[in-house]
């Protein structure tokens, strides 16, 4: 499996966490995000997501090999969907195994949170009367 | 020199297009070229921020564009 990787397909949570495994881990943690039905009380219908994707999968490289120095952990797999997805759906996977599970809750946060800084990925919510590019304006 | 900048996301939308051409004098910055586009489009001094990327990386408002760069526009971004 590739560890960093942008696909319009349904990503698999277990398929990433199965790729983190190995025998010295003693911790899992493994961070999806899902495509939720609501924002500020309004209904989404579902996303869009757009990316530049060569630089956002050099993004996630780089985060990846932060956290993994960071945090001494063993792997990070990152995985990112594009394109339309459904309520429910995932659209996001980070997934790391460290030796104690401490480093890799931290490593996993880290990794959320500087993805939504950095990665050059943008998100459109549909509703029922339009249209809104997430975080766009202050 | 002509420069073509690539847009994504709510930037595309301000732009109506893919990407657009900026004529810029030798040695412009990455701060000239975000001046004339806020000049010709008024709609991205209302964003949260704006970025240039150079060659697929981020780069300080004092960068030195060349002729041949890949330039893309980076409205505020929101994976995840």
């Amino acid at each position: 499996m590739k560890e960093i990787y942008i696909t319009e397909d349904k990503l698999d949570s277990n398929a990433c966490t199965q790729a983190v495994t190995y025998p010295g881990a003693g911790g899992i943690v493994v961070f999806v995000g899902t495509v939720r039905d609501a924002t500020q009380g309004k209904a989404v219908l579902h996303l869009e997501f757009e990316t530049y994707e060569k630089m956002a999968i050099k993004e996630m490289a780089k985060i990846a090999e932060t956290a993994k120095d960071r945090w001494g952990l063993h792997k990070m797999v990152i995985h990112h969907r594009t394109g339309l997805v459904p309520i429910s759906e995932e659209a996001v996977v980070i997934a790391c195994s460290s030796a104690h599970r401490k480093e890799a809750f931290q490593a996993c946060e880290y990794a959320i949170d500087t993805l939504k800084e950095t990665v050059p990925i943008w998100k459109k919510e549909i509703f029922e009367d339009g249209e809104v590019w997430v975080s766009a304006h202050p | 020199m002509n420069i073509d900048i690539i847009a994504f996301g709510i930037a595309k939308d301000i732009l109506k297009s893919k990407s657009v051409a900026l004529e810029l004098g030798e040695a412009s910055t990455v701060a000239d070229a975000k001046q004339q586009l806020i000049a010709r489009y008024p709609a991205f001094k209302t964003l949260a921020s704006l970025q240039l990327a150079v060659n697929a990386e981020y780069v300080a408002d004092d960068h030195v564009l060349t002729q041949n760069d890949e330039v893309v526009l980076i409205p505020p971004v929101s994976g995840g």
